[in-house]
């Protein structure tokens, strides 16, 4: 490993902390005097210069990674699922810096988008990373700036509490992680995710790796907002300034979901026949309790999430509840995925494997990818109207449709994509997890929870409908019409036309992301 | 060219959509022009098909990577389906040209689902059939809860609701078809080939049919379906009985029997008399169709006289897909066909003609109006459309019926037995809605006549007219020249019927 390697590995990331750096020196010096909006336009211009820079980046730099001299195992792969992330990662992270056009919650604009572009900085890592060091700075990054992002409404309670909230939640999951890392660390004497893997296939599973595991897991549950780390996520949605809501609730969400894949095509690979659980159908021939556990969690989070969503009065909070919901059916994902094997250098795994594993792989980056699309979009609807009508409650939607037509029908559009309504992205993402679920297991368990995640998804076309009833059918209390900035509505119909054009050509986006 | 008949609705619909407020008589004859186009490719399709079997209209990968394919096709089912959509359609717009609220706005959720059902008709592609059935489900709710009437997001959100759960079995069934066949195709043909197992095809069977049932009113899950019809405005009832609970039974057909044979086969055992699937559905088909028939005659407003109506009715159409044999299912395709032109007909005229100008569909209130002689066009409307509906011979009713009957009693004589108590209930009740809502000669108070004759009802219009002479003129040529249809039905049932992977 030399420099040049490094910076070659690590250029998308060097390129957002570059335009972090700019953007910084440009609002406070250079713009200082300027009006808000225009320093709002530059900062915002600027950051998604960064993300296209560094998107070209990830996309020039084909399947190799940054390897470690001493043991030959990477430290930060680069292509293959990684790079599908980390282009998701960007793309949504210029989506959000879009929304900022003419929001109002801060003077602070170059600061906000520096810790944005940082944040995404850190996403990219985890996306990469193969190693225990490494994926805990880039949780860290991305998580540190999690914060402040939810803090940055200097004016409002609802933002210091929801921070607060955040970081203390946060704090400590980032505890158990690294509690957990410090074991696996312990039984096999190494970070390198290969390297723990051979150890512990070498050794057989001691119970301190189950315990590890169950840390880990709680570590990452708290970042994708599993049951039963999820408190957080209702109050940091509701209280955070929506471009920053979005962002947590999109990009942070690929980048752990990255992390999940990397972890569980490490580990959950089936190996030298430690035993089999009877009743998971004896698709888990390595480790199953592993497995276990996140389905356990799948479906709790699957559960808690679409039921208590069925209650809520504020919008935010019913799409905190309803991404707790779309993290379990992630996490089914995730739990049943890896047969493939594992003896196989990752590199070549990324390159050829057009199996089931691939195939489950590129289902949950499919599902995240367009979850994170559509709720950005479901973020900004809420935003405009918040800002019109002071509240995210659902009465605020009420009449919709006459106050701003265009509006009312990209909510339509995205929330019936959440709900998986075909034709829309939605339903393709879940068609694809639960038939990658399936074909990678004709387990009992699996079809149970697949069973599931079906009947509740049906459960949670109440809840998307209990908000579009508000902006379509019942009558209106008020009807002066709610302006949203042309950009705005722009990106948001740009989303919504990106909803309805990547669910009638489901194939695009599955090419795309098996063009990897 | 059937499959423009989709395109067409969602263009119509996407430029409804796009229309400026305040343009309701031009998005009227938008809507009306639409449909009969799409009526017009529609009877093109039925002749051109004629004595021909199943015809490939598309084929396009679709999503190459799970093998699905974006696969139009049709036969002699799907063209007397697509037939019976695009004049329920006409129908439908024809009866809602009084519509002032948001004019365009409810043709383009009209023209969406429209879209939806040619779709789910045509498509020969498992997830295809079963993306065009879920687009069907979202307009449905907007139509009634924008546009209904009696308890409207209630009953639009049962609808939804029970849309939705009946299509979340389907799709549980379908995935794991899908995984089980193990093949790279999802085609309905292919998979109707791929021989699977008779034990998954015995939970797989029961789990698809009734998600499709539901949508079809099968008796216990039934319930959605006459406070659906009552909420909805009168098109939207008309589609929902017309067509959309034909979509449930089309799957039921297409699916559920053509792809799970075996899930018909006797389990080995029998219980009390129950000894298949086949069984137990056939005794929910016949429950149905007289516990339809019975709630339907004590009711007090109008439309739930109609709208269990329509639930017995869709009772013939199960009961005939479970005998299993070419008569049998010949009737119940026919039945289809039948009900939808019949039950069209009943709404409209409950709905529309009666309703908008008596502004109640209380039996007892409607007897105090004498409106057999205040409207004596709804009233032998009426007359006839009962007449078809009770499945007098000379209407199509009497062909379908006729036919799931003898299908039936070739295989269990009671259950004709059963559905026939059902026939004479529905002559009962048809008979007392009629009496009561036309020819009571009840006056408000006993003594007093009125003396300045009666508020003028208001004449009726020329979309009425042309609506109705539409759906009886239909009926009646059916009924009395039944080849037509029979022709197309025939061959198809029989294809079916002969199966693949056995």
């Amino acid at each position: 490993m030399n420099y040049t390697d490094l910076f070659r590995a690590t250029l998308p990331e060097t390129a957002l902390e570059v335009a972090a750096l700019l953007v910084l020196v440009l609002d406070l010096s250079l713009m200082r005097k300027a009006a808000l909006k225009a320093r709002v336009a530059a900062a915002a211009l600027l950051g998604i210069a960064g993300c296209g820079a560094a998107l070209w980046a990830v996309l020039l730099q084909g399947n190799q990674g940054l390897v470690f001299k001493d043991t030959g195992e990477f430290l930060l792969t680069t292509g293959g699922y990684a790079a599908v992330a980390q282009a998701g990662i960007l793309v949504l992270t210029a989506l959000t810096l879009l929304l900022l056009v003419g929001e109002v919650f801060t003077h602070h604009i170059g600061e906000y988008v520096a810790v944005v572009l940082m944040a995404a900085a850190g996403g990219l890592l985890i996306a990469a990373a193969q190693d225990l060091l490494v994926i805990f700075v880039g949780l860290e990054l991305l998580s540190l700036g999690l914060y402040i992002l939810t803090a940055f409404a200097k004016s409002s309670g609802k933002s210091a509490e929801a921070a607060l909230k955040y970081y203390l939640f946060g704090g400590m999951s980032a505890a158990f992680l690294l509690f957990g890392f410090s074991y696996f660390y312990g039984l096999s004497g190494s970070t390198n995710l290969a390297e723990i893997q051979r150890a512990i296939a070498a050794s057989g599973p001691s119970p301190l790796f189950y315990v590890a595991w169950i840390l880990v897991v709680a570590g990452l549950g708290f970042k994708v907002a599993a049951v039963p780390f999820h408190l957080w996520a209702p109050d940091t949605y509701e209280g955070a300034p929506a471009p920053a809501a979005a962002f947590i609730a999109s990009v942070s969400k690929v980048a752990s979901f990255a992390l999940l894949i990397t972890l569980s095509l490490n580990w959950l690979a089936p190996g030298q026949g430690h035993g089999s659980l009877a009743f998971l159908g004896g698709v888990y021939q390595t480790w199953p309790a592993l497995a276990t556990i996140l389905l356990v969690i799948a479906a709790a989070s699957m559960m808690v999430g679409n039921l208590a969503a069925l209650v809520q009065v504020s919008v935010r909070r019913l799409l905190a509840y309803s991404a707790i919901a779309h993290a379990g059916y992630i996490l089914l994902g995730i739990a049943v995925h890896p047969v493939y094997n594992w003896q196989e250098s990752l590199i070549s795994f990324t390159q050829s494997a057009r199996g089931p594993a691939a195939l489950s792989a590129n289902a949950v980056l499919y599902y995240i990818l367009t979850y994170g699309l559509t709720t950005i979009g479901a973020f900004g609807v809420v935003d405009v109207v918040e800002r019109a009508t002071g509240s995210d409650r659902l009465d605020a939607f009420l009449g919709l449709h006459k106050r701003n037509p265009v509006l009312a029908a990209v909510l339509l559009v995205l929330f019936l994509s959440l709900a998986g309504i075909p034709p829309l992205v939605g339903f393709w993402a879940k068609f694809n997890l639960f038939a990658a679920v399936l074909a990678n297991s004709a387990g009992v368990v699996p079809f149970r929870l697949v069973a599931l995640a079906v009947a509740l998804s049906a459960v949670s076309l109440y809840y998307y409908l209990q908000v579009l009833k508000r902006a379509y059918v019942m009558p209106a209390v008020n009807e002066t019409p709610i302006k949203a900035h042309p950009v705005t509505l722009a990106v948001l119909v740009g989303i919504a036309a990106a909803v309805v054009l990547l669910g009638c050509f489901p194939a695009w986006l599955q090419g795309w992301i098996g063009s990897f | 060219m059937l499959a423009w008949t989709i395109y067409l609705s969602f263009a119509g619909a996407l430029v409804q959509a796009l229309l400026p407020k305040g343009k309701a008589e031009l998005s009227r004859w938008l809507a009306l022009a639409v449909t009969v186009a799409g009526l017009a490719l529609a009877v093109a399709g039925f002749a051109a098909g004629m004595g021909q079997g199943r015809v490939i209209i598309a084929d396009v990968p679709w999503v190459p990577a799970m093998g699905i394919h974006y696969l139009l096709a049709a036969d002699g089912i799907s063209r007397v389906l697509v037939l019976l959509t695009g004049l329920a359609a006409v129908a439908g717009v024809l009866f809602s040209w009084n519509i002032e609220l948001r004019t365009n706005e409810f043709f383009a959720f009209y023209l969406a689902l429209i879209g939806g059902v040619y779709g789910v008709f045509l498509s020969f592609d498992l997830f295809l059939l079963f993306v065009f059935y879920e687009i069907a489900i979202v307009p449905k709710y907007f139509l009634i809860a924008i546009w209904g009437s009696t308890r409207r997001e209630y009953g639009a959100m049962k609808l939804a609701l029970y849309s939705f759960v009946g299509s979340s079995m389907v799709l549980i069934g379908l995935l794991a078809a899908y995984a089980t066949a193990g093949s790279h195709s999802t085609s309905l043909i292919a998979l109707s080939h791929a021989n699977l197992p008779v034990n998954f095809q015995m939970w797989c069977f029961p789990l698809v049919f009734t998600g499709f049932a539901i949508l079809a009113g099968m008796w216990p899950f039934h319930t959605w379906a006459p406070t659906g019809h009552v909420a909805a405005p009168t098109a939207a009832s008309m589609l929902l009985a017309g067509v959309v609970m034909k979509l449930g039974a089309y799957g039921c057909l297409r699916v559920g029997i053509w792809l799970f044979p075996r899930g018909l086969d006797p389990w080995g055992f029998s219980f009390i008399g129950v000894g298949s699937w086949r069984d137990v559905f056939a005794i929910l088909a016949v429950v149905g169709i007289v516990y339809g028939a019975l709630v339907a005659l004590v009711q007090t407003d109008f439309k739930f006289v109609i709208g269990y109506s329509s639930v017995s009715h869709m009772g013939f159409v199960l009961l005939g897909l479970m005998t299993l044999n070419q008569i049998g299912m010949t009737g119940a395709v026919m039945q289809m066909f039948s009900h939808g032109i019949i039950a069209g007909l009943l709404f409209a005229i409950v709905g529309r003609i009666v309703y908008e100008r008596t502004h109640t569909r209380q039996l007892a209130e409607l007897e105090t109006m004498h409106l057999s002689k205040r409207l004596p066009f709804a009233t032998w409307s009426f007359v006839i459309a009962g007449m078809a509906s009770m499945g007098l011979p000379g209407f199509s009713g009497f062909v379908a019926e006729l036919q799931v009957l003898i299908g039936a009693w070739s295989v269990k004589p009671w259950w004709t037995l059963a559905a026939g108590v059902g026939i004479v209930v529905g002559v009962a009740y048809t008979w007392r809605a009629m009496q009561k809502a036309f020819f009571s000669d009840k006056l408000p108070t006993p003594d007093e006549h009125p003396k300045t004759g009666w508020p003028d009802l208001g004449a009726i219009t020329w979309p009425e007219y042309t609506g109705v002479a539409l759906l009886v003129g239909v009926s009646l040529f059916v009924g009395l020249y039944p080849r037509i249809l029979l022709d197309a039905i025939e061959p198809a049932v029989k294809t079916l019927l002969a199966g693949g992977g056995q």
